[in-house]
């Protein structure tokens, strides 16, 4: 074995588990058991029953597993054995559950038929089993859209959980998780519904144009329009979230405020993802293909939806070689379906959680521009106190060398970062501070504070 | 100008990077531990799977070229400084104009009855981490950690990170305690034991038995500990082998001026293998720190690039982790010193505390001592230089506290303490931000 390549292998694996683990596992695996029987046909009865009951063991499950791993144990990072681990060090377990989630995404944007999706609402399989709770919540049937909805909901809560037992020594960590929890499971699942139900646009009020791409869509300005006061309330919101709230808040406190605190692409990767952050590429030569593919969708957005609303304004689809119904297809099939579902998701556990936020979301590309320019946020450096070892740039979900900055006593001021304060929990020594400040607006970047430099 | 540097630790990278930085002499760096250098203070992190090896590279690998540093893996076996020469094991000669010495530290031994089975070993090279992986990839019933140092808690804390048993042998009466005061010190004992650690104060080893392999240790008490490994972990010691058969004068390390040159024109030492001749009042001679190797590496560079400079450590400082109780240390914090007075608060808890050293007479700042609390730096450090007033710094505490967002803040504990126990109304002015820091730091 030469030293170079000195890697620990995975035959010791120092997670065992221990008895309440395994049965708690065994708990959530029966939720997921009973739910693919429905999806399958094999049960095809009592839906709402299996529904709740499902959801209900993997919760109780999930919960127990979260608290009797975290809970018993001391305070503090917990990160032992994540390169031994099969499942977090891209070994054949990440393999595999990197192909089913992949296939998951392919199935839901282009084959909802085979979760048993029906137009007619005479829904079958794993689709017919969310109708209970969606005629509960819209009084309508489910679609492949709401199933979607409520698991990724759902996976956001668990895994929160689990997440705040994980960090249970940092404020921090669990103010931020609870606030992902509230945006995902209020704002973004439970309000649209509810609005659905009062006969009104279903509207995500915090996803912002450009991650919502569809905002400026004829169809979509048609239903605000015709949607009276409310409808006119979702107009300005959505233009004020662009031009005002987006810059005004990230000048104060950095792109974190949406990335890490409110998006749920971002809260998804917080949580269901946050095992495989160590994943992301920290090389420059990433760093470089990051910006110029962030930035050629953020473009391509730009283009597309001024071009539908040039349509919508001259009546004209084509100007130049521009086509806007060709443009906003192919934006929604290569961006909004294969890049931030079957990429961003099923890529998770080779790539790491933030693939999207980092190579794809047009949305985190106007926030690091905004984060990068004119902001107070920054990660400090304390001082000459770095040792180099590197807990930071590797638990980095964005892929930032953070360490790079640390060793030589720069504070860290990239587009790309999302505020997670993960770099600041593992480091060992101290050294890292996420922070606001003005008196330094505009040197933050440059300036090498230290005794060291 | 050719200028050749024996080992890549953190004193030698950084006088590479510098002499880059400020000239375009031609340099070569030689290391046998590894290609590529990283940070040797995060080996425990690789046994304990937090990071491969790769993530503890100190830069990414087209670094050196870029920057031109050649580099080259193999072992220095002797140095002619009369021809300014020196020759590697793989049969080459390799000649310099200036050479830099950086070879860092070895493991101590004292000699003990039975020290070379297999087995037993310390801390300290990629090599010490890949017998400690082999030798425990499956599993043993005990190990057995020789020596109440930094290493020897990692080692602990490593073992412990694959459930392990570990019996702690610690000369001392309690952890450390050379170098904290007893109340913090007291509290890394308690977090030691509640990790399940088998922690022997006031016990040293007396001999390893075992055919071949480690069976078990006898301590000085006559106990004997069955187990499967046995690490010494009782200091480090300057790795000058085959400099000591030269003309370069060594004692423990090789002897340097404030210069860090050696008595040999053109050759200079750094890092952990040096030792001041005349170190700076309060300092030791050698000290095997990550920090004073890195300022030693960038001046060295300043003075071989023509700015001739004297070595300056600074205001002391320091940090550590001690399992999931970080420590950080700025300025004067002795065991003992009647010519000085702290304030010390901890948490009831037992996980954090803080410790404010000042003159008994003169009443001025003379360091902080932290557990399970992050203070700045530079906050503390500008303090300490101004001979700040003890009062002054409390009223202004909140400056210094680098505790990520929400944390508890204790600074208006301190000051409360503080005006119960002298009768005083000192008030806590702001709370801890950035701006006011950098006022401060500005100012």
């Amino acid at each position: 074995m030469s030293l170079e390549s000195l890697s620990i292998s995975s035959h010791h694996e120092t997670s065992q588990l221990n008895k309440i683990e395994k049965l708690s596992l065994v708990l959530v695996g029966l939720g997921i058991f009973l739910q693919l029987l429905f999806w399958t046909g094999s049960l095809q009865e009592n839906p709402s029953l299996i529904l709740y009951s499902s959801l209900g063991i993997i919760a109780i499950g999930s919960v127990i597993y979260s608290h009797n791993k975290y809970n018993h144990s001391s305070l503090g990072i917990k990160n032992n054995g994540v390169w031994h681990n099969s499942m977090s060090n891209r070994g054949t377990w990440a393999w595999v559950m990197g192909i089913i989630l992949t296939a998951f995404y392919v199935v839901l944007y282009w084959f909802p038929q085979y979760l048993g999706h029906s137009e007619s609402g005479n829904n079958l399989g794993i689709v017919k089993l969310f109708d209970p709770l969606s005629i509960a919540l819209k009084g309508k049937p489910a679609s492949q859209w709401f199933v979607y909805g409520t698991l990724y909901t759902f996976i956001i809560l668990l895994l929160g959980i689990k997440f705040i037992y994980k960090y249970r020594h940092n404020r921090y960590q669990i103010i931020r998780t609870i606030s992902i929890i509230f945006f995902q499971t209020v704002i973004a699942f439970l309000l649209p519904e509810i609005l659905i139900s009062l006969n009104l646009p279903f509207n995500d009020f915090k996803n912002i144009w450009p991650l919502n791409y569809y905002f400026f869509y004829s169809w979509h300005i048609d239903e605000m329009l015709s949607n009276g006061t409310f409808g006119l309330f979702i107009l300005f919101w959505g233009i004020a979230s662009v031009v005002i709230f987006t810059p005004v808040l990230t000048y104060f406190y950095g792109k974190r405020w949406y990335c890490s605190w409110v998006c749920g692409c971002g809260g998804l990767a917080e949580t269901a993802g946050d095992p495989y952050r160590q994943l992301s590429d920290k090389s420059t030569k990433a760093w470089k293909i990051e910006r110029w593919m962030i930035h050629s969708v953020l473009v391509f957005v730009v283009i597309m939806t001024a071009m539908v609303l040039y349509t919508r304004f001259t009546g004209k689809a084509e100007l130049l070689f521009l086509n806007s119904y060709k443009l906003s297809q192919w934006y929604g099939f290569f961006i909004g379906a294969a890049f931030s579902g079957v990429i961003g998701v099923g890529f998770y556990p080779l790539m790491g959680s933030r693939v999207w936020c980092r190579f794809g979301c047009p949305m985190a590309a106007v926030l690091g521009i905004f984060q990068r320019k004119k902001s107070k946020f920054r990660i400090t450096t304390n001082g000459g106190q770095c040792i180099s070892c590197g807990n930071c740039s590797t638990y980095c979900e964005m892929g930032i060398d953070v360490k790079a900055y640390a060793q030589r006593g720069q504070d860290i001021v990239r587009a790309s970062c999302v505020g997670c304060g993960i770099c600041s929990a593992v480091c060992p020594r101290g050294v890292l501070r996420l922070e606001n400040g003005s008196v330094d607006l505009d040197t933050r970047a440059d300036k090498t504070r230290t005794i060291i430099n | 100008m050719k200028i050749v540097i024996i080992g890549n630790g953190i004193a030698g990278t950084n006088a590479a990077r510098f002499i880059r930085k400020n000239s375009d002499h031609e340099i070569l760096m030689i290391s046998s531990e590894s290609e590529y250098p990283y940070s040797r203070t995060a080996l425990m992190y690789v046994y304990m799977g937090h990071m491969k090896w790769e993530h503890t590279k100190l830069y990414e690998d087209n670094f050196w070229q870029k920057n031109r540093i050649s580099i080259l893996k193999d072992r220095v076996i002797k140095i002619e400084p009369d021809h300014k020469k020196i020759y590697v094991q793989s049969g080459n000669e390799i000649r310099y104009d200036k050479l830099i010495l950086a070879t860092g530290s070895k493991s101590n031994f004292f000699g003990w009855p039975g020290q070379d089975l297999n087995g037993v070993q310390g801390l300290y090279h990629l090599q010490d981490l890949e017998s400690m992986e082999s030798r425990t990839v499956d599993g043993i019933q005990r190990a057995v950690i020789v020596g109440g140092g930094l290493i020897g808690i990692e080692m602990a804390e490593m073992f412990h990170s694959r459930k392990i048993p570990v019996s702690f042998l610690v000369r001392e009466h309690s952890f450390w305690s050379n170098i904290l005061p007893a109340e913090e010190s007291e509290m890394i004992n308690r977090h030691i034991r509640i990790q399940g650690i088998d922690l022997r104060l006031g016990e040293e080893l007396k001999e390893i038995k075992g055919e071949n392999k480690v069976e078990c240790v006898i301590a000085k008490s006559e106990q004997i500990i069955d187990c499967q490994f046995v690490g010494i972990t009782v200091g480090v010691s300057p790795n000058i082998e085959f400099v000591k058969n030269s003309e370069i004068e060594t004692a423990i390390g090789i002897l340097v001026n404030n210069y860090l040159e050696t008595n040999v024109v053109d050759v200079y030492a750094i890092g952990d293998c040096a030792e001041l001749r005349t170190p700076n009042a309060g300092r030791r001679n050698i000290e095997a720190i990550w920090y004073t190797g890195r300022i030693m590496g960038q001046t060295v560079a300043s003075t071989i690039c023509g700015n001739k400079k004297t070595y300056d450590p600074g205001i002391w400082f320091n940090s550590a982790k001690f399992f999931d109780i970080e420590y950080q240390v700025y300025g004067y914090v002795p065991t003992k010193d009647e010519k000085t007075e702290s304030l010390y608060w901890e948490h009831k808890n037992g996980l954090h505390s803080i410790r404010l050293v000042y003159n008994k007479e003169t009443e001025k700042i003379l360091g902080f001592n932290l557990m399970g609390v992050r203070y700045r730096h530079e906050v503390c450090e500008k303090w300490i230089k101004d001979e700040t007033k003890l009062e002054k710094v409390i009223e202004n505490l909140s400056l210094a506290n680098f505790d990520p967002e929400f944390f508890n803040e204790y600074e208006s504990e301190i000051c409360h303490m503080y005006n119960q126990r002298f009768n005083k109304i000192l008030q806590l002015k702001k709370t801890r931000n950035l701006d006011s820091a950098l006022q401060f730091l500005n100012s």
